[in-house]
């Protein structure tokens, strides 16, 4: 099994998320069933699952999913971690046998909170950066040892398999999450590698993403720029970055890291009105770099709420839905009426405008 | 006394039968080539004056004049090429450096066409720009590395971003003075820069005054001679350029002979006309990056940091670390031309053998500035042989923000390449200060003819951007995975960080 993949891997998808704005838990039961009815977007080469607010009890927690392919990479990767971190919990990820589903690697989750004497070592003064930094160090530099989920919280479940056949080695359906993003994959390649599949996630940013990023090169090397290494040579990778620095690092609201991402076209911009034109002019001169240019879908999931967005000519499908507390994302309505026969509203986002859902201000989860 | 001379490079062939002796092309000559032979009743050649510069050939209403090259045989030597036999011949005669024009003339591989570029199909798909929206304006600056918003009803941009030209298409006018072109020609190009969205530079020769009125699309150039440098001059213009170095001659100073210098060239320029106009080597007060850095800033003081300023340098064997230090000393853009970069005088020793290709200086000079975090705080400007819009695309794949092009806009307004700008006699009027000879361009036409080229490189750059499935310029910028090389050694494809054909994604 290889870690990192020799080459890029394009693909095509299906995407399938909703929320509870309410912060209500909803089994994976239902997220299983969103994606069971677009499984012709899917092969049996890739699918995985986010959901928010599963391990209440755990909640103060970095909730490391880690995949190994071997007991030495397992040894060498807790030794690491025995260094950094006080750990609460330790334990094989509970799965279950799946007849079609085979060469799983050593599944293990960590529930861990960074060590004082390491974080005062590391001379950075917050906690989420030592935990991303770490992630980045083993993902990049201990061979056959792979974090895909690292948040508080939150998990990321993934692997080789048709979506369903994956919810069920998982177990998906015993978890409960006021948020649930999926994805199943349609690569044009076989990757055969479980860090491969989607949500791609890091601290409590995870991704779906349906399409092929054509601006790809750019992307990878402005985000090289800015201290990220990436090692999987996939499109959802270079996203997830992006996300997580324009929100995260820089700041930006996610409204506006999804005009950076899709930006708006030249001719929009010159009949905004001030101080607009200024703003999405100087986003445009500043993050040039970092806009997706190529089709996509993404769903990405930031811990109180999760956003949309499209490519800014809408070269993928993206459908929004609406009922009570419920927001629904996926790339086909039929997936949502599946789980919602009778939405209030249901619509089909312009390209680049971000579908932005989250927790009302008062739940706290 | 014993003749060295060589045989005519070029034969002047006129058709007997079909010449009527108008006497059209004796005018059109700018080298004193063709006369009326009265006895003999016809047309006669000087040919050992021909520069093959076409003019009398394409403006014959007869078609009775054919340039042809000289076929004299020489005794065939790998070890001494025919050029050099001749510069030896030239130099025994003269004693003195040789001069030429235009750019690097030696057959050094281009790299650029090693280079392919990369297309869209079915995973993700190319873009129709005849359908959709292809975007090509780029913006030239410095940048913070992020932004920061304040929410008051909508969002309110908080961070100041440096002041920026913006360009509707990637393409400028490279520094090119007045005195080296005519008048015609800058208005020329001034006027096309103000049409297609662009800019002229002004080289280092001032600006003329009936060009003010287009400063807003104008890059004046404050070089080692200082010429028509003055208050007026900085805050007029769009950006300011410091010219430190040119891809044609690195490492020494601009030279106009004092006969290109007539009254309008001397105006300009501040100095006496009939004068040479020497420019030093290097910047007097500038001996190293602090005193670029006190220049750069002395210029941003004297317009109150309204606009960019921008350093040119000639591509060299360093210029990854020359250009983080230029980067450092707070230029806002940088201009690299590379060893192809044109000129309208130079050492032919220089400008044949000194500096690298741009599209090396462009891949490892980008490269650098990111290693080094700078990137974003300055814009890159790559110069020196881009002649089509396929090395257009090219350099900026390889890392740049925009290009310049010198030679090829010449050649939009007749230019043969005929390399004797240096004498003034430019039979096309481009380069030369003779009136009757610069009269022959018509600044509105001149301007049509480059506002063409733009549109025609513009609309093809478009059809690039939308095969590699991307509908603006700056998913193409630094993007070398769209290039593959072929038939590069590999050493220079790491250098330009490209893979080789055949190399997945
Ligand atoms: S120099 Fe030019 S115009 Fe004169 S004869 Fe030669 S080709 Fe004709
Ligand atoms: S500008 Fe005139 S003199 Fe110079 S190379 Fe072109 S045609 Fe020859």
């Amino acid at each position: 099994m290889t870690y990192v993949s020799e080459g890029r891997i394009a693909s095509g998808c299906s995407v399938g998320a909703f929320i509870d704005r309410s912060g209500r838990a909803i089994s994976g039961d239902v997220v299983v069933e969103l994606m069971a009815s677009m499984r012709d977007r899917a092969t049996d080469l890739g699918a995985g699952y986010a959901g928010y607010g599963i391990y209440p009890d755990l909640k103060d927690f970095y909730a490391l999913h880690i995949m190994y392919d071997s007991p030495t990479a397992q040894v060498r990767t807790e030794e690491m971690l025995r260094s950094r971190f006080a750990i609460k919990r330790d334990e094989v990820m509970p799965t279950r046998q799946v007849d079609s589903i085979h060469a799983a690697p050593l599944l293990r989750r960590y529930f861990v909170r960074p060590s004082h004497l390491a974080l005062a070592e590391s001379r950075l003064d917050e906690e989420d950066e030592f935990v991303r930094r770490t992630v980045m160090q083993i993902n990049a530099g201990l061979e056959g040892a792979f974090v895909f989920s690292s948040g508080k919280n939150m998990g990321v479940f993934k692997g080789v398999g048709y979506p369903e056949e994956i919810a069920e080695f998982f177990r998906i359906g015993e978890y409960d999450a006021y948020c649930w993003i999926a994805h199943g994959r349609f690569p044009t390649n076989t990757p055969g590698w479980w860090g491969g599949a989607h949500p791609f996630s890091v601290l409590n940013w995870s991704i779906v993403h349906n399409g092929e990023i054509s601006s790809y090169g750019i992307n990878r090397r402005y985000l090289e720029m800015m201290g990220y290494r990436c090692t999987l040579m996939t499109d959802t990778e270079v996203m997830a970055y992006l996300v997580d620095l324009l929100v995260r690092r820089h700041g930006l609201p996610a409204y506006l890291a999804c005009k950076v991402l899709a930006p708006p076209f030249w001719d929009e911009i010159d009949r905004m009105d001030e101080p607009d034109r200024q703003v999405y002019e100087s986003l445009r001169i500043v993050y040039g770099s970092a806009s997706v240019n190529g089709p996509f879908s993404i769903v990405c999931g930031y811990g109180r709420g999760m956003f949309g967005l499209n490519d800014r000519i809408k070269l993928r499908p993206m459908i929004a839905a609406e009922k009570g507390d419920m927001v629904y994302i996926a790339s086909e309505e039929s997936a949502i009426r599946a789980i919602e026969a009778n939405p209030q509203r249901v619509w089909n986002p312009r390209g680049g405008e971000p579908v932005i859902a989250q927790l009302y201000e008062d739940v706290a989860v | 006394m014993k003749r060295y001379e060589m045989p005519p490079s070029f034969r002047l062939k006129i058709d007997r039968d079909l010449c009527v002796a108008c006497k059209r092309c004796t005018d059109e000559c700018g080298f004193g080539v063709l006369s009326y032979d009265h006895e003999a009743g016809r047309i006669k050649a000087e040919h050992a004056r021909c520069v093959a510069c076409h003019r009398c050939m394409v403006y014959c209403p007869q078609s009775a004049i054919t340039v042809e090259a000289d076929t004299h045989a020489y005794q065939q030597s790998a070890a001494w090429p025919v050029h050099l036999r001749e510069q030896v011949y030239r130099q025994a005669a003269t004693g003195g450096i040789l001069l030429t024009a235009m750019g690097n003339a030696m057959q050094y591989e281009s790299i650029f066409d090693r280079l392919v570029l990369d297309a869209c199909q079915v995973t993700n798909p190319s873009i129709d720009p005849l359908r959709e929206p292809m975007e090509l304006r780029t913006y030239l600056g410095s940048r913070p590395d992020s932004l920061e918003f304040e929410q008051e009803g909508g969002y309110r941009l908080k961070t100041e971003v440096p002041p920026q030209i913006r360009l509707e298409t990637p393409v400028l006018f490279s520094a090119m003075s007045l005195g080296a072109l005519s008048l015609p020609v800058h208005k020329s190009l001034a006027t096309a820069a103000r049409t297609a969205g662009t800019f002229l530079n002004t080289g280092e020769g001032g600006l003329h005054e009936d060009l003010y009125p287009y400063a807003e699309n104008i890059i004046v150039q404050v070089a080692s001679g200082r010429f028509g440098v003055f208050d007026k001059y900085l805050r007029a213009a769009a950006a300011i350029e410091i010219k430190i170095g040119q891809g044609a001659k690195p490492g020494i100073g601009g030279h106009l002979p004092g006969e290109k210098v007539g009254d309008e060239v001397a105006a300009t320029r501040m100095i006496p006309a009939g004068t040479d106009a020497l420019s030093p080597a290097p910047h007097h007060d500038i001996y190293s990056i602090e005193d670029l850095r006190q220049l750069v800033f002395a210029l941003k003081e004297s317009v109150e940091y309204s606009k960019p300023i921008s350093v040119k340098i000639a591509a060299v064997h360093n210029i990854a670390a020359i250009a983080c230090g230029v980067a450092r000393a707070g230029a806002d853009i940088i201009q690299i031309d590379g060893f192809r970069g044109s000129t309208g005088a130079a050492p032919t020793i220089i400008r044949d053998h000194v500096g690298i290709p741009i599209e090396i200086a462009i891949a490892v000079v980008d490269q650098r500035l990111r290693e080094e975090g700078l990137r974003n705080r300055v814009s890159l400007v790559a110069g020196g042989s881009i002649r089509s819009s396929a090395d257009l695309a090219k350099a900026i794949a390889l890392g740049a923000d925009a290009c310049a092009i010198g030679t090829a806009a010449l050649i939009a307004l007749g230019c043969r390449v005929c390399m004797k700008c240096y004498t003034g006699n430019c039979s096309w009027g481009i380069t030369s200060q003779r009136p009757e000879l610069y009269g022959r361009i018509d600044p509105h036409e001149g301007a049509e003819r480059l506002v063409n080229l733009l549109r025609g490189w513009s609309l093809e750059l478009k059809e690039i951007l939308g095969a590699c499935g991307v509908n603006s310029i700056e998913s193409l910028r630094g993007s070398r995975m769209r290039l593959r090389g072929i038939g590069l050694d590999a050493q220079t494809l790491e250098i330009l960080g490209v893979s080789a054909a055949g190399a997945s994604c």
